[in-house]
């Protein structure tokens, strides 16, 4: 059997960084102030900050123990499903930190920054270039603020006709934050059930698609990792009755170069950059959710948009039906140039590349497990394949007690109880960036849980042993929490 | 997770297929989710209540139980205008998995029609969707 990456180790106990501090320790010499000291008014100045009193040692190890408990993409395989936990390449976080992006100043004005803004708009191209959109903002921060971003426009749109719909229709495989964004917009959500191979069908939507209905969300591939194939005609069906059609992109991953959303009808679309196109995700830093529309609905595009006069780029505000503006200055900047970075060491063949091997590593995952874990759409997955607990639930085993064994063998836990539609999921998303070998041990790794099931099932019901915490009381935690230290 | 022979299905109670229990008495019927419900939820951690006076129609979403795996929505199993909501769920939402029943019920409400009671399944009934 191969060795597992999952081993016992020496980890390091560490109190919060107030404990540790000791009156007058510092981990910085100032420099000589070169300017007189003048009182602040009193009605300037408040209490001191509480702020802990350490030396350079301390703080490097307290930040070193600390990276020490956690669990990264760097670390180990993180095959976290509707996550696109892929590997960041170190380039991009070397381009981000260049002295004249890492020193640019959103206040300097557009004479002194037009490498940034000439940046921000060659992305908005590449993008637009990707998933055949005619316009693109940057600007939404994450994911769920590009899908507002995107319902915002949907509304805009509607009322700029003349009169505005009521409601929004939303597949029980969409993205969680999906309804919430359409309720922000004041839809009410119209929940749609996918047929029985996991996927829309047109009939369905043709029967709840009315002259008061917005729209519909999306989400293609969808949650369980399978492609919405009637996409073509089910955007038929909503434009027929004047609505348009919101893609939810955060799946991007499984289909560039290979399909374009633009392009088969979808009207509206986000995209995460922290998934699809590598930059840092979850805490590893904020995220981005570039949305792309149809011509028609570029004039409601958030404001400033970037626009190219010759060789001069400048910023525009006068769009007298954009939506608005929905960030301070222009977005997450810094995420921009790793998405960049990524889209030019990629190329067009690459990214195209990146999409096939993560829809093969999924599927190689799924036909390699499928004997081991019910799979309940037994059919070809896109970047994903959603697994359940049904087999081992003779032995009292939940998906829970696997996903939790799993980060003693050295793997962090796929997606787990999502999506809805699939009763104790075990969402595997194993993303372009693992090789065959480590992906494999991944399957041994599985494959091993689910043979201890049946013979040891306390091993699986009071894992995790090897991690600095076993397991957590999440019940305790989201009853009675403790929100201060 | 229970069986479904160990689950507690009270005879004097009708059942939604969205597992709700509904209860007529004197002029009010109260509401909780069964025991399927909760046993199927896990450890709930949360209630959201509507507010007395909000007036719902049959099958409409009146609130939510969330466990740490899942929120999920009650719908109205008939129309009514809500006259009470437990209170004590706000800090033991623990009653919903505990006595489902009793000290767990969710909401109570004046029926717009009671006849739409008959609509509902008793426990055979229910049993046998839940069998499929």
């Amino acid at each position: 059997m191969t060795r597992q990456p999952g081993t016992k180790g020496l980890i390091f106990n560490e109190p919060n960084v107030w404990d540790k501090s000791r009156e007058g320790r510092c981990a910085i010499s100032l420099p000589k102030a070169d300017v007189d000291r003048v009182p602040l008014e009193p009605a300037l100045t408040g209490d001191t900050p509480d702020l802990p009193q350490l030396s350079e040692l301390d703080v490097v190890r307290h930040y070193t123990r600390l990276s020490q408990w956690n669990f990264g993409v760097d670390s180990g395989m993180y095959p976290l499903g509707s996550c696109t936990m892929k590997y960041n390449p170190k380039t991009n976080e070397v381009q981000a930190a260049r002295q004249g992006f890492a020193g640019a100043h959103p206040l300097a004005g557009e004479a002194f920054s037009q490498g940034a803004l000439q940046l921000m708009y060659d992305l908005e191209k590449y993008l637009a270039e990707i998933t055949g959109f005619a316009g693109m903002t940057l600007q939404p921060a994450a994911g769920a603020h590009g899908e507002l971003a995107g319902m915002l426009i949907i509304h805009a749109y509607h009322a700029k006709q003349g009169r505005q719909r009521s409601k929004i229709i939303i597949p029980d495989t969409a993205h969680g934050t999906n309804p919430a964004s359409a309720t922000l917009c004041g839809y009410k959500s119209v929940n749609l059930a996918s047929g029985k191979k996991g996927v829309l069908e047109p009939e369905a939507v043709a029967a709840v698609m009315d002259e008061d209905t917005a729209g519909i969300m999306i989400t293609n591939p969808n949650t369980l990792g399978l492609f919405e194939r009637n996409i073509k005609e089910i955007c038929d069906i909503v434009h027929a009755k004047g609505g348009l059609v919101y893609g939810d992109g955060a799946n991007m991953n499984a289909i560039m170069g290979i399909v374009k959303p633009g392009k088969v009808g979808i009207d509206v679309l986000h995209l995460n950059l922290h998934k699809t196109f590598s930059t840092p995700h979850g805490g590893g830093g904020p995220g981005s959710g570039p949305v792309g529309v149809v011509e028609k609905l570029i004039p409601f595009l958030p404001i400033p948009r970037i626009e190219k006069d010759l060789d001069t780029f400048r910023f525009v505000t006068e769009c007298p039906d954009s939506i608005g503006r929905l960030h301070t200055f222009y977005g997450h900047f810094g995420v921009m140039i790793k998405a960049y970075a990524y889209i030019l060491s990629m190329g067009a063949k690459g990214l195209l590349d990146v999409s096939r091997l993560a829809v093969l590593n999924a599927n190689y995952i799924k036909e390699s497990l499928k004997g081991t874990l019910n799979l309940p759409y037994d059919m070809p997955c896109m970047h994903e394949c959603v697994f359940n607990d049904a087999h081992q639930k003779k032995h009292h085993i939940t998906t829970m007690d696997m996903a939790k064994r799993l980060l003693d063998y050295g793997f962090h836990p796929p997606t787990v109880y999502f999506p809805l539609v699939v009763e104790g999921a075990f969402m595997v998303e194993p993303t372009e960036t693992e090789s065959k070998e480590d992906i494999d041990q991944f399957i041994q790794a599985v494959k091993a849980i689910a043979k201890e099931a049946e013979t040891t099932p306390e091993k699986l019901t009071q894992a995790p042993v090897l991690p600095k915490v076993g397991r957590l009381d999440e019940v305790a935690a989201a009853r009675k929490p403790c929100l201060r230290g | 997770m229970k069986e479904i022979n160990d689950l507690n299905l009270p005879e004097d109670v009708k059942y939604t297929k969205d597992h709700e229990w509904a209860k007529f008495e004197k002029d009010t019927v109260t509401i909780g989710i069964n025991d399927y419900a909760q046993d199927q939820l896990g450890e709930i951690v949360f209630v959201e209540l509507p507010e007395v006076g909000d007036a719902f129609s049959a099958e409409d979403e009146f609130g939510s139980v969330e466990s740490v795996k899942a929120v999920s929505e009650m719908y109205m199993p008939i129309s009514g205008e809500v006259v009470a909501v437990n209170e004590n769920l706000e800090d033991a939402p623990e009653l919903v998995n505990e006595d489902c029943y009793q000290g767990g019920w969710i909401i109570k409400i004046k029926p717009s029609d009671p006849t739409e009671m008959d609509g509902l399944m008793d426990k055979t009934a229910y049993l046998e969707m839940l069998k499929g």
